[in-house]
């Protein structure tokens, strides 16, 4: 049986590789999470062979029924626009599993080989901090927990209970199998805190970096906790998914412009001194019908989508109105920016959502160059993405964020709910400028309105 | 297990984890990262072996939450990432075209 059980976790470990190569590209990837769902449902019925489980049965399945239960009806209910929180949620539950592991472990005291025992200690404090960590990113992205929280000497006080934890687990190691087990629950305790205050400072547009970098947090934990019970299957996917989430981690945070050091120990914001330059000229309204007539005549149209957008349910409106435009030969093409939507990707999610096929949806590199040969773009919930300050203005806390150069198109529709600066409260130049048009109103109404008006012309 | 042969499967798989991410176009980051977070929800099977082999009330109270937290790992990360990836479609005239092109 042991053989069995052996192959059937090089088989898993191999379709988890397989999957994830596999969703690296729209057209496979659909195929790689089953080919992945396929090899763990075989690892974990295999499991249940398992000669080092000699009991609990009965309740080990219970504990799976509630988990997947609970998990699967959440999953499927949740909506689009708050997948990331999900994501990091599902992920605390890893990795606070990955500690439970080692807690189990290390509370029999039973003696152990150093190595062993070293990398049962630093899962269970990667993992715990995983786990309180993607809590608080949960509870902030949920609502329930609002505004960062910041006072001073705070990096100093994180670093202190990090030291501590450290210590402690270094003590624990050290000791062999003579720890007390209050100084293991100390050292759990502690990991906790320091997970819960690393997070709290942060803010809620840079928690998707935060809650990547604890996916691979968790995966690394995993890893370990796969080798303290010797289980290559653990050990594999639990490492790759440690080493392919940090480097996604870096890529999200490189989209974001937004260095990873940034994101953990600074503010949004931070940087730009003295007054950023104040915009010059003024906003100029546009009614819906002359929108319609515009994009209607025009040879190429570029949607620019922000969460703003998403927010008012808008997409299915739009590319409801870009059917009708692509039916009249009119070329549309969705311009999205790598922040757009809560982190890199969910705006292509939420478009692909209302039924976008992502082959017209272009990302910022690859539709750059094109705006100076486009006749209309339109911004509908986005703001700071196409604020050609970001380009220009060295004083603006968006200088040097790579934006969409919205303003170079031959005319420029923002629709926008009403006069104000927004989410971020930065002034945007491009609402000034003399090719930009204002269409005020709600995203869906003024989807609704566009379509109508397309359909009378 | 031998610690070396360990080393070498750690290093491995990081290398293997890091090539396969590193070609990943910007779109599929949030589908990717729910994906990588369901596969380290093979951390079930580790949290199945603890239960099975726990010893008295408090282990086997901590292995239950193990293994309770661990199903929702995996069962969470496969059900939304399914969800996702299940919407991406390619316009239909254009089925061909991204076919060939093997991206975007």
């Amino acid at each position: 049986m042991d053989l069995v059980i052996q192959i059937t976790y090089f088989i898993g470990a191999f379709l988890f590789i397989l999957g994830l190569k596999q969703m690296g590209s729209p057209i496979t990837a659909r195929r790689g999470i089953v080919w992945a769902g396929i090899g763990m449902l075989m690892a974990t019925i295999i499991t249940y062979f398992h000669s080092e489980i000699h009991h609990n049965y009965i309740w080990m399945t219970i504990a799976i029924g509630i988990g997947g239960a609970i998990a699967y009806i959440s999953g499927k209910k949740v909506a689009m626009t708050d997948m990331p929180q999900m994501i990091a949620l599902y992920n605390g539950m890893g990795g606070g599993a990955a500690a439970a592991i080692a807690a189990v472990e290390l509370v029999r005291q039973e003696p152990m080989d150093p190595i062993v025992q070293t990398l049962a200690v630093l899962g269970a404090l990667i993992g715990t901090v995983a786990f309180s960590g993607s809590l608080v990113a949960f509870a902030k992205l949920q609502g329930i927990m609002r505004g960062v929280i910041r006072f001073p000497m705070q990096q100093w006080m994180n670093a202190l209970v990090f030291v501590l934890t450290l210590t402690l687990g270094l003590a624990i190691i050290l000791s062999g199998n003579q720890y007390a087990i209050a100084t293991l629950t100390i050292f759990f305790i502690l990991a906790l805190v320091f997970g819960v205050m690393m997070t709290v400072p942060i803010g809620g547009a840079d928690m998707p970096v935060v809650i990547s970098l604890y996916n691979a947090l968790t995966g690394l934990a995993v890893g370990f906790e796969g080798y303290v019970l010797g289980n290559p299957a653990m050990m594999i996917a639990g490492v790759v998914v440690g080493s392919a989430g940090t480097l996604l981690t870096q890529l999200m945070a490189k989209a974001m412009n937004r260095p990873i050091s940034n994101v953990l120990f600074s503010n949004f914001g931070d940087g730009g001194d003295g007054e950023a330059a104040e915009a010059t000229g003024s906003m100029k309204e546009i009614d819906s019908t002359d929108v319609a007539v515009m994009m209607a005549f025009a040879e190429k149209v570029v949607i620019i989508p922000g969460y703003g957008m998403a927010v008012a349910q808008a997409q299915h409106k739009v590319w409801e109105m870009t059917k009708q435009l692509q039916e009249r030969g009119v070329t549309v093409k969705f311009a999205i920016h790598p922040v757009a939507g809560r982190m890199p990707g969910h705006m292509n999610v939420l478009l692909a959502e209302a039924g976008v096929p992502y082959d017209i949806i272009y990302d910022l590199d690859e539709i750059n160059e094109e705006f100076p040969t486009t006749d209309v773009v339109l911004v509908i919930g986005a703001n700071d993405v196409v604020n050609p300050a970001a380009r220009t203005d060295p004083n603006s806390p968006i200088y040097g964020m790579p934006i969409l150069n919205a303003d170079y198109a031959k005319n420029v529709i923002v629709v926008k709910r009403g006069k104000g600066t927004g989410f971020s409260g930065i002034e945007n130049h491009l609402f000034f400028a003399d090719n930009t048009r204002m269409l005020y109103g709600d995203g869906q109404a003024v989807a609704n309105d566009l379509v109508g008006s397309l359909k009378e012309l | 297990m031998e610690g070396f042969v360990a080393l070498y499967i750690f290093m491995l798989a990081a290398v293997t984890g890091y090539e396969l991410i590193s070609k990943v176009p910007v779109i599929l980051h949030t589908p990717l990262m729910s994906g990588s977070n369901f596969i380290h929800g093979i951390v079930l099977v580790g949290a199945m072996v603890v239960m099975g082999h726990a010893e008295g009330a408090t282990e086997t109270i901590i292995g239950f939450i193990a293994v309770l937290l661990a199903a929702g790992n995996a069962v969470g990360g496969y059900v939304v990432t399914e969800r996702m990836l299940e919407m991406f479609k390619p316009s239909e005239k254009n089925l061909e075209s991204s076919k060939k092109k093997g991206g975007h």
